[in-house]
């Protein structure tokens, strides 16, 4: 495969594109697809051939606003049509040609107005089942011109000029662990993507694998060149079937189109990527807890240093990357990391997927320039509150990050803003709560995920979990004293500071960010055994209607 | 070092061939442990005293480390499934959109606790870490199809339909 080879099938996917009047996008994304995408698309294709008309029906990845789902989107007028039924799918046939179907039209120019897309620029406008319609839309040509144009030392800078950092949730910058990785010494090296998505309330990256699966695998390429890697694993969760068989799809496909083997594009470059299953188990996403996996080990995390970059997979170097960071890759290769630097806020480079959820109206997945500001993501994007609610926190990083309270929507979201408000940017899980969500109740919630999660290596966090949730759940129930809470505040600096790994560090931030904003629900519970949002069960206690929700505020 | 030779097949059941392969595939390496745990659990739909041990033996590690694999990881399975499952989203997303509702009515209904099977065999009820599906919570998946924004009626029907079969 040269660069001409690729520009030629890209030409003649474009041309084929070309000979069709119209293309009728279906997401089949999760959401979508449970909603019952598929039979729509199948009854959309069985309807167009009978028409007689030239159209092509496309299935697709995620659109983004998965709460107007089922989407379907038809081009070349890019008439974005929602809540799609079965049948409906008359009407829009017929409407080729004349004018839209009014009633399922929908207005979501204010949803995608403020976002970027880099990561998702694909998503909606290829099957990801086909290599050439991801060779159509550039891809795997960063591959090749980092092959054949950049030595791998100009790769590594390259990554760094953009100031790119780690997706996966720490952000430590990208270029720096790759030169790590480039500079240590051993012929066999490992590049492994960390697709173990764990955060509940995540799914970016499994809708990035399923979606555009090459965009994956390009990076990891680019990234295995770029540190002298010959072998990668691809670490996916089990719970996520549709991935795994898009991503071995893929695999197959590059394989054959000599885009992953040995000299590949005719250099002496040779890689390969197997997929390893998880099997369930959060700490997994701890990148040494990863590889003891990978290895076929319980998953059980190590102390660092020594860090992976040295000593990995196997005791050799390996480089590990979130899915999203592999994603990002071939667009900074093909403009450059400068166009990168030049996107996002001083600390924090580029894009970042969310996935926005809970008490919102326009639920789903979307693309921001970091830097962004809270309040744009939740009123503009997310289209506010629904129900006649009143915002009452965003809860980011999942079970290792925090709750952000409604008043501080002014918030530029990065890396720094986010550490210093208490949260973590995390992998990109970003829940809205409404008055309804106890604050005590949520990090109730998170702790006993963690407690459930914890691997049981180090005390800390195994018997530091565990007595933490005791003595939330002795709250929520209204049985707690005041000094119940004061060997709580204790307990979460004893679990953070002593903890192993990653899991048992960040424990504690669910209670500690709703203890620095909601200490008042707190009070409420102990001393007046009251949960003003309603949802603790204070049977038992001198238990005290639920107030308005404008009392709390 | 003379050649390994694996152990036999525990029987002559046609699903062994599938688990002997994914081992092949890898070279009966031992990393290849949860690989092959995987390929027993679907194709038998749990892992039983024997499968473990057959797949140990065939890869060489200790019988302890493979059980330790096996209880260490949620997704896999000592007891075999009931005839229907029934998977509660129990996510943030979920959570935020009353999922625990949905867990302590259905676990009323069937006079279990998440986890467990009907006397029966009929159904199992069982809770997930997130599906990923969140933008649609809550979220339950009735064997293996994925129903978004459940409400407790049709939860309940779904199980009166599966019990009166």
């Amino acid at each position: 495969m040269t660069i001409e080879e690729l520009e030629q099938i890209a030409r003649s996917v474009q041309q084929e594109n070309a000979r069709y009047d119209y293309e009728v996008n279906v997401c089949m994304d999760l959401a979508c697809a449970s909603q019952g995408a598929g039979l729509l698309r199948d009854t959309l294709e069985r309807l167009a051939a009978a028409s007689g008309k030239n159209v092509l029906i496309r299935k697709t990845g995620c659109m983004g606003p998965c709460s107007s789902g089922p989407l379907v989107r038809v081009d070349p007028e890019e008439t974005l049509y929602a809540k799609v039924k079965e049948k409906n799918a008359e009407a829009i046939i017929n409407s080729l040609g004349a004018a839209p179907v009014a009633e399922l039209q929908c207005d979501l120019n204010e949803h995608f107005d403020k976002q970027v897309r880099v990561v998702l620029e694909n998503a909606g406008h290829i099957d990801p089942e086909k290599i050439d319609d991801y060779i159509s839309r550039d891809g795997y040509k960063a591959l090749l011109t980092a092959l054949t144009e950049m030595t791998p030392n100009g790769v590594v800078h390259r990554i760094t000029e953009s100031g790119m950092r780690g997706r996966g949730g720490g952000g430590y910058p990208t270029g720096l662990k790759w030169g790590t990785v480039a500079k240590a010494s051993g012929d066999l090296k490992y590049v492994v993507c960390n697709g173990d998505e764990g955060d509940p309330g995540a799914f970016m990256d499994r809708s990035v694998m399923e979606g555009d699966p090459h965009r994956v695998i390009e990076g990891m390429a680019i990234a295995a060149y770029a540190v002298g890697a010959s072998k990668g694993f691809i670490y996916v969760r089990a719970e996520y079937p549709v991935a795994v068989s898009r991503l071995t799809t893929a695999l197959r496909e590059a394989r054959r189109r000599g885009l992953l083997g040995s000299g590949i594009c005719n250099t002496t470059f040779n890689f390969d990527i197997e997929i390893r299953l998880g099997a369930g188990a959060f700490v997994c996403g701890e990148e040494t807890a990863l590889l003891a996996s990978i290895e076929g080990r319980r998953g059980t995390p190590k102390p660092r240093p020594p860090y992976p970059a040295v000593s990995g997979l196997w005791g050799k170097p390996t480089l590990i990357n979130n899915v999203e960071t592999y994603a990002n890759i071939a667009p900074i290769v093909r403009n450059g990391g400068k166009w990168f630097f030049n996107m996002g806020s001083e600390r924090s480079k580029g894009t970042k997927v969310f996935a926005l959820t809970g008490r919102i109206k326009n639920t789903g997945l979307i693309e921001v320039p970091l830097g962004i500001k809270l309040w744009e993501i939740i009123d503009v994007i997310g289209g506010g509150v629904p129900g006649g609610h009143k915002l009452k926190a965003i809860q980011t990083g999942g079970p290792s990050g925090g709750c952000i309270p409604a008043d501080m929507m002014g918030l530029g979201v990065s890396y720094d803003a986010l550490m210093a408000a208490g949260s973590i940017m995390g992998s990109g899980g970003m829940i809205v709560m409404d008055d309804t969500s106890c604050m005590v109740n949520v990090a109730r919630f998170f702790v006993e995920f963690c407690m459930t999660e914890s691997c049981g290596k180090c005390i800390p966090c195994r018997a530091g979990t565990a007595q933490m949730h005791t003595l939330l759940t002795r709250i929520c129930e209204g049985s707690a004293t005041m000094d119940d809470l004061d060997l709580l505040i204790e307990l979460c600096d004893t679990v953070k500071e002593a903890s192993l790994c990653g899991l048992g560090q960040t424990a504690p931030n669910p209670v500690l960010s709703t203890l620095k904003y909601f200490k008042n629900e707190y009070i409420e519970h102990i001393l007046h055994k009251r949960c003003p949002a309603g949802v603790c069960n204070m049977a038992g206690t001198s238990a005290v209607e639920p107030a308005p929700a404008e009392v709390l505020a | 070092m003379a050649a390994f030779t694996p152990p036999p097949l525990p029987s002559d059941d046609k699903r062994w061939k599938i688990v002997a392969g994914t081992m092949r595939k890898n070279g009966f390496a031992r990393h290849a442990l949860i690989e092959t745990l995987h390929t027993v659990q679907s194709s038998f739909g749990y892992l039983d005293d024997d499968a473990i041990r057959f797949v140990a033996q065939s890869l060489r590690v200790p019988l302890s480390q493979a059980y330790g694999v096996v209880t260490f990881y949620h997704y896999f399975s000592l007891k075999p499934p009931g005839k229907h499952t029934m998977t509660l989203c129990a996510g943030t997303a979920c959570y935020i959109k009353g999922t625990d509702k949905l867990i302590e009515s259905a676990e009323k209904h069937l006079t279990l606790k998440a986890g467990q099977t009907t006397k029966n065999g009929q159904i199992s009820l069982m809770t997930a870490r997130c599906v990923g599906a969140c933008s649609r919570a809550p979220v339950m998946i009735c064997d293996g199809e994925v129903a978004g924004e459940v409400t407790n009626e049709q939860m309940i029907a779904q199980l009166e339909r599966w019990t009166v079969e």
